[in-house]
């Protein structure tokens, strides 16, 4: 690959170049015929209302969606080209959209800097430093240990860009990264990147955003729409040729006349004079504490009916926690709240009848389309039947949904998504409307229509507004609002007196000013003035690694991720590791091999001592348990089609007589087949006990010579002489166990990824498809080693199990197995897309062949069709003869070489199948 | 409680499962070609059952002998030397091997009684000991009627006349048939809705359900309705075209009321499965959850062996297992035809778990949401 200098030198001209670029989904066109060059060495910023195709052009700028017209140069080589995405991979850093998408919940947030770290490929004293600079110029030093995903909406997105920056990127994408955030840490952040780009001139950044303020700080600008561009420029270049005061209204001018002509400025009528203090919601000292943490400290307010009442507050300062206290989703710890006069109640229905509530995660049904939720909703709030579709289609239009009513949520971007989420809580023309960051992520026009919908709601139908945002344009917009900081309020007032009082010139300097003050007296040894940015000081910087197609250490960081997440979930563990064991024991000691207490009964039309005798000597004997004499035909077919007689015997009438004399006579005997193994093993004891009375009479009545033809038949149950199940059924219990286990967990770890979003990290980081595999089996590979020490173990010294054979030959077969059962499973999970599929695939796919057709109950040599060709092929099968052999038949490794050979071809298989089938870009 | 949402909220249910799919084939495949294939993997109880003989005799009788072992139950005999006989069964070539001794024969004749000696591999589970019953008899029938023709007094004709009823030729493929569909029933229904309610907590749309005018028994009915339905019609399916149609077993009671058993296993096993989703945390631990709950249900519910094998213990604890009484009542009416007079213990036990389950499950519900 050529130096980074080099490929730099290409880039003065364009950093990316597109020609022709299109792009569909299902039938939606996304992108259409682009053609764009972006400079290199700038600040670029990409501008445009939602869903106009921002998001796709980034994606495939970034490598991680598949180009399907059109041509894409990045950093000097076609993007199409899997080995230039290879050698550019390192050199881009992609921060997707939405709130922490990229990141994994259960760890921490050093843990998850330090997991994208290792993936670029820095060594252990490079990377402490690195996340140490990061964290700490992005203040989220103080939080370094806090689960990714107990951060609030504003520092998910921070640790996004921590997690972006890590590896001195030449060309950093952030897809709206400043959604959500407040204004103190945008501040903050943007001039983290400024600090960022002083050390690096050379560093290209690519924005979509939806901040007019912000882009107007930008060098260079593209303004879309409708999956085309609109224009490019600088802004004052945009400003001149729109002749626009402002960035908002030169983006208006650009659009296109239609939607210009709906654009129109947001007024807000005063309020009325109320008729009477009518107070919608109340609260009162309210207080939740989690453990130590206190997120919200004695809050209390009054909001009057019809007011619109704006909070606005840092992230992560306990505004969420107050609004789910309000509707009842979150117990207050203390303090009590109150709509319309009644304490809220979690239980009360009829509250929540007049409650809209819009939650800052997107949390309606993915599976459904924006129509069906709108219309799951309006039944769900008992809205007339009749009534709903006028419904469904008045809200489309308010909220400009009509284009994508048949879509599916996800496929829609996050600002549409917003508007769906806010037309599902306003559906039932509440009274309350309790929205949390509602217009996070939503583009100018959409929001200024959105805020007259607000304002018409509250002015003419008295609906009382709950709303916090990190808009300062919104909150000036409120009636009154209340700054929250660090889970106290520190001022509630209307927007103008607020900042009259602190004499500043803006809400937004107020507020800063407010924060600040908050932050000077609480944080001093919390928050360390930032610090200058030294991730790109000159002496360590190296050029871009470019890996090679196979590195241990990208491989380890997912080994590292996978096993802390699995150190994070010790029930997860104790289940794997103890769950097996009762199995082992349950199943062990409730297969018993020989079967008994079958139930028979006789219909004895003889009556005589030969009959008893007959009776007897299969009554007397442990198997059978003797019913109640049968009547009568119909008796007995009465019993035996209810299931309570296994075995009917009928004996004629002079029997005794008959026999005596040597005439021939029958005995009938009719045994239940609707379980075939059972009446088999019937069919062979009443045979056996038919023969042995036969020859007892024989010997009375003969004597001596009697014995002629008498022989003895010596069964000697090899490997297992007193039959004990245990010994019979542990050793095929192993195998099974260390099959299911480990194929759902290995299963599930790859599908959760990618039903929760990370998958989008195979896609923009250098980890190739072999170490991402390998690193996700790896740590089950482990754990399933360690649950087969404890099989083991519990088989030999618990169960009494006697192991007779080669140990070692037993634990070498047990890896290579295991390496084939957690191969399976990510098999499976190459081509399932959601959790629910992944556990039911691997259940139907691993237990049915595992329990039926590998030689636990039969015999593999005996089963036919199918069922023969899986038992074959299923690794289960080999390891069954390994395990039997080396518990029960003193068997070691030169007896059992048979079985090894397919459980070693059959590991690399699995992976290099799965690795062939898992995508490396999205589709 | 209001039916509508319950309504409302199962279709949505449906309409979630109809975009999945990958998940949809896998029904489709765990309902035909995996009951296929299980119910013909096995043909008969004991099939293919490789023996060998180490004939030292060399007599008419042990010739006799050998020549009566055949396909399909066995494979035709190995004639080996005591030599081979250890290797071969420890490698797993041989379940039985006969060992007929020198002079056999000639003791047999004189009336010394000689032993005949048959080893098996205990390790091989049901066929080696059904197939001991088969070798047993088939041995002693050629060397009674070998012996019949030496022998001067006549010993007394008593016949033992044995008739399997329900299933005559004991196919074992209609069992296997059935079983695989009971336990596919119980693996779907589990995890459908298991799944579908962590799934709920893992998006956040359980949350956003709360502020709702719905209540948790509601969403709880919705679940149970809506996926009980989807895995009874698949499964009733399954029965008519797979069982009935491609495997050609005769179904001797009515279908209508195994369709209302199903119906009443099915309320039990979904709830089981919320029961299951309340006190998993991840998916991955319901996962594991499931296969902890699956494997006794399938193993020790008397499908793959007989109840009667089973400690007293693990049987009446098995009682407690929905799949305990469906497997019965699926017995009694396919295969032995009984009416409702006959299975109503089985309706009635169902009920009972069905309803107990549920209402712990309702409760953990309850607490799961708080």
């Amino acid at each position: 690959m050529s130096a980074p200098d080099n490929a730099r030198g290409v880039g003065s001209m364009a950093v990316a170049s597109l020609r022709n670029v299109g792009l569909s989904y299902g039938r939606t066109r996304a992108l259409d015929d682009i053609t764009l060059d972006i400079p290199a060495d700038r600040m670029v910023g990409l501008i445009g209302p939602d869903g106009v195709g921002k998001s796709s052009l980034l994606a495939l700028i970034a490598g991680a969606h598949v180009i399907q017209d059109g041509q894409v140069e990045v950093l000097g080589g076609d993007m199409a080209d899997a080995g230039h995405r290879r050698a550019t991979c390192p050199r881009i850093a992609f921060m997707p959209q939405g709130l922490g998408k990229n990141l994994y919940p259960t760890l921490s947030v050093f843990e998850n800097v330090d997991f994208f770290g290792r993936l670029f490929g820095h060594a252990r004293a490079e990377r402490d430093r690195r996340i140490a600079d990061v964290l700490q110029s992005t203040g989220l030093a103080p939080f370094a240990g806090r689960p990714a995903g107990k951060l609030s909406g504003g520092m998910k997105q921070k640790l996004g860009l921590c997690c972006a920056l890590i590896h001195d990127p030449d060309l950093l994408i952030l897809d709206e990264p400043t959604t959500g955030v407040d204004p103190l840490s945008r501040r903050q952040f943007w001039s983290l990147i400024e600090g960022i780009r002083r050390g690096r001139p050379g560093m290209s950044v690519i924005v979509a955003t939806a901040y007019m303020e912000e882009a107007a700080r930008f060098d260079w600008l593209v303004a879309m729409d409708a999956g085309h561009i609109l224009a490019t420029g600088s802004p004052s270049e945009l400003l001149a040729r729109t002749d626009s005061p402002t960035l908002d209204a030169a983006f208006i001018a650009l659009l296109p006349e239609e939607m210009r002509k709906e654009h129109r400025a947001v007024e807000i009528p005063p309020r009325g004079p109320l008729a009477e203090p009518d107070i919608a919601i109340a609260s009162e000292g309210l207080t939740m504490r989690f453990g130590d943490f206190v997120a919200v400290d004695h809050v209390s307010f009054r909001i009057g009916r019809g007011e619109i009442f704006g909070f606005l507050g840092s992230n992560g300062c306990g505004k969420t926690t107050t609004m789910k206290m309000l509707t009842g989703l979150l117990p207050a710890s203390e303090g009590r709240a109150s709509l319309f006069g009644r304490a809220v109640d979690p239980n009360d229905i009829e509250v929540r009848r007049r409650v809209g509530y819009m939650s800052q995660s997107f949390s309606l049904y993915s599976e459904l389309t924006v129509r069906q939720n709108l219309d799951l909703h309006a039944r769900l709030f008992k809205l007339p039947s009749e009534t709903i579709p006028a419904r469904i289609d008045e809200v489309a239009r308010r909220f400009d949904l009509a284009g994508a009513m048949d879509d599916l949520p996800d496929a829609l971007p996050l600002g549409i998504r917003q508007r769906l989420s806010l037309a599902v809580a306003m559906i039932h023309s509440p009274e309350v409307l309790i929205l949390d960051e509602p217009t996070s992520g939503v583009d100018p026009v959409a929001r200024d229509a959105f805020w007259q919908i607000l304002v018409d709601l509250s002015r003419h139908d008295n609906v009382t507004i709950f709303i916090s945002t990190h808009f300062m344009n919104e909150g000036e917009r409120c009636d009154r609002i209340s700054l929250m900081h660090a889970g106290k309020v520190l001022v509630t007032d209307t927007p103008r007196n607020i900042v009259a009082e602190r004499g500043a010139a803006t809400l937004e300097d107020a507020f800063i000013r407010y924060l600040e003050d908050a932050i000077g007296q609480v944080q001093d040894r919390t928050q360390p003035p930032p610090a200058p940015i030294g991730i790109a000081s000159a002496e360590d910087r190296r050029g871009p690694r470019i890996g090679p197609s196979f590195d241990l250490r990208r491989m380890f960081s997912y080994v590292q991720r996978e096993a802390l997440e699995l150190k994070r979930d010790p029930i997860r563990l104790v289940l794997a590791l103890l769950g097996g064991v009762v199995l082992m024991f349950a199943t062990g000691y409730g297969i018993n091999l020989d079967v008994d207490n079958l139930s028979f009964a006789v219909l004895d039309r003889d009556q005589t001592t030969t009959s008893e005798n007959y009776v007897l000597n299969i009554a007397g004997s442990r198997y059978f348990v003797q019913q109640r004499p049968i009547t009568d035909y119909g008796d007995l077919d009465r019993r035996m089609r209810s299931g309570a007689l296994s075995l009917a015997l009928e004996i004629p009438a002079n029997f005794a007589r008959d026999a005596a004399r040597g005439r021939d006579v029958q005995i009938a005997a009719w045994i239940d087949g609707a379980m075939p193994q059972r009446a088999e093993t019937i069919r062979g004891y009443v045979r056996g006990m038919h023969a042995g009375w036969l020859a007892e009479q024989v010997r009375t009545r003969f004597g001596k010579q009697a014995s002629v033809g008498q022989f003895r038949l010596e069964i000697r149950y090899r490997y297992n002489p007193n039959i004990e199940s245990l010994v019979a059924i542990v050793p095929a219990m192993i195998p099974l166990l260390l099959m299911l286990i480990p194929a759902m967990l290995a299963a599930l770890s790859v599908v959760r990824e990618k039903e929760l979003g990370s998958i989008i990290n195979l896609y923009v980081t250098p980890v190739t498809r072999v170490e991402f595999v390998l690193g996700k089996q790896i740590p089950y590979i482990v754990l399933s080693m360690m649950s087969f020490l404890l099989f083991t173990a519990f088989a030999i010294f618990i169960f009494r199990v006697p192991f007779t054979g080669s140990l070692l030959a037993f634990a070498l077969g047990a890896l290579l197995y295991v390496g084939a059962a957690t191969g399976i499973g990510l098999l499976i999970s190459s081509f399932t897309s959601s959790q629910m599929a992944a556990i039911f695939g691997t259940a139907i796919l691993t237990m049915l062949p595992a329990v039926q057709f590998c030689g636990i109950i039969h015999p593999v040599a005996s089963l036919e069709g199918l069922g023969a060709l899986i038992g074959r092929i299923f690794p289960t099968t080999y390891f069954v003869t390994i395990a039997r052999g080396t518990f029960s038949k003193g068997l070691g490794f030169g007896d059992l070489e048979a079985a090894f050979v397919p459980l070693a071809i059959a590991v690399p298989l699995l992976l290099g199948a799965t690795a062939a089938l898992l995508k490396k870009q999205a589709r | 409680m209001r039916t509508a949402n319950v309504l409302q909220l199962g279709i949505k249910e449906l309409r979630g499962l109809a975009r999945d799919p990958i998940l949809l084939a896998l029904i489709v495949y765990a309902f035909t070609m995996a009951v296929y294939a299980k119910a013909t993997a096995v043909p008969e109880t004991l099939n293919k059952a490789s023996i060998a003989i180490v004939d030292e005799d060399r007599s008419p009788l042990s010739e006799r002998i050998t020549g009566a072992f055949y396909p399909p139950y066995f494979t035709l005999p190995a004639l080996i030397t005591p030599a081979e006989m250890d290797r071969r069964m420890d490698v797993g070539t041989d379940t039985f091997a006969l060992d007929i001794p020198p002079e056999f024969q000639q003791d047999l004749l004189a009336g010394r009684s000689p032993a005949i000696q048959l080893n098996v591999d205990a390790t091989r589970m049901s066929q080696a000991f059904n197939g001991s019953g088969y070798v047993q008899s088939i041995v002693s029938g050629e060397i009674t009627d070998f012996a019949r023709r030496y022998r001067s007094a006549a010993a007394p004709q008593v016949d033992l006349n044995l008739r399997v009823r329900f299933n005559p030729n004991l196919t074992v493929a209609w069992f296997g048939a059935v079983t695989a569909i009971i336990d596919n029933i119980a693996m779907l229904s589990i995890i459908l809705t298991g799944a579908a309610l962590i799934r709920e907590r893992e998006h956040g749309t359980i949350e956003h359900l709360l502020v709702m005018p719905v209540t948790p028994i509601e969403i709880m009915l919705s679940k149970i309705w809506s996926m009980g339905l989807v895995v009874l019609v698949v499964s009733s399916l399954s029965l008519v075209f797979v069982v009935q149609g491609a495997l050609s077993v005769p179904i001797e009671g009515s279908l209508w009321l195994f369709v209302l058993g199903s119906a009443l296993d099915l309320f039990a096993t979904t709830a089981m499965g919320i029961a299951l989703a309340t006190i998993a945390v991840s998916m991955p631990q319901f996962a594991l959850l499931v296969i902890l709950v699956l494997v006794p249900l399938q193993v020790l519910s008397g499908a793959l062996t007989p109840r009667e094998s089973m400690p007293e213990i693990v049987r009446t604890f098995m009682l407690g297992a929905p799949n305990t009484h469906y497997v019965m009542l699926a017995q009694s009416i396919l295969f032995r035809g009984a009416g409702l007079s006959a299975v109503w213990p089985q309706f009635l036990a169902l009920l009972v778990i069905g309803a107990t389950l549920f209402m712990f499950a309702l409760r953990r519900f309850r607490s799961f949401l708080k």
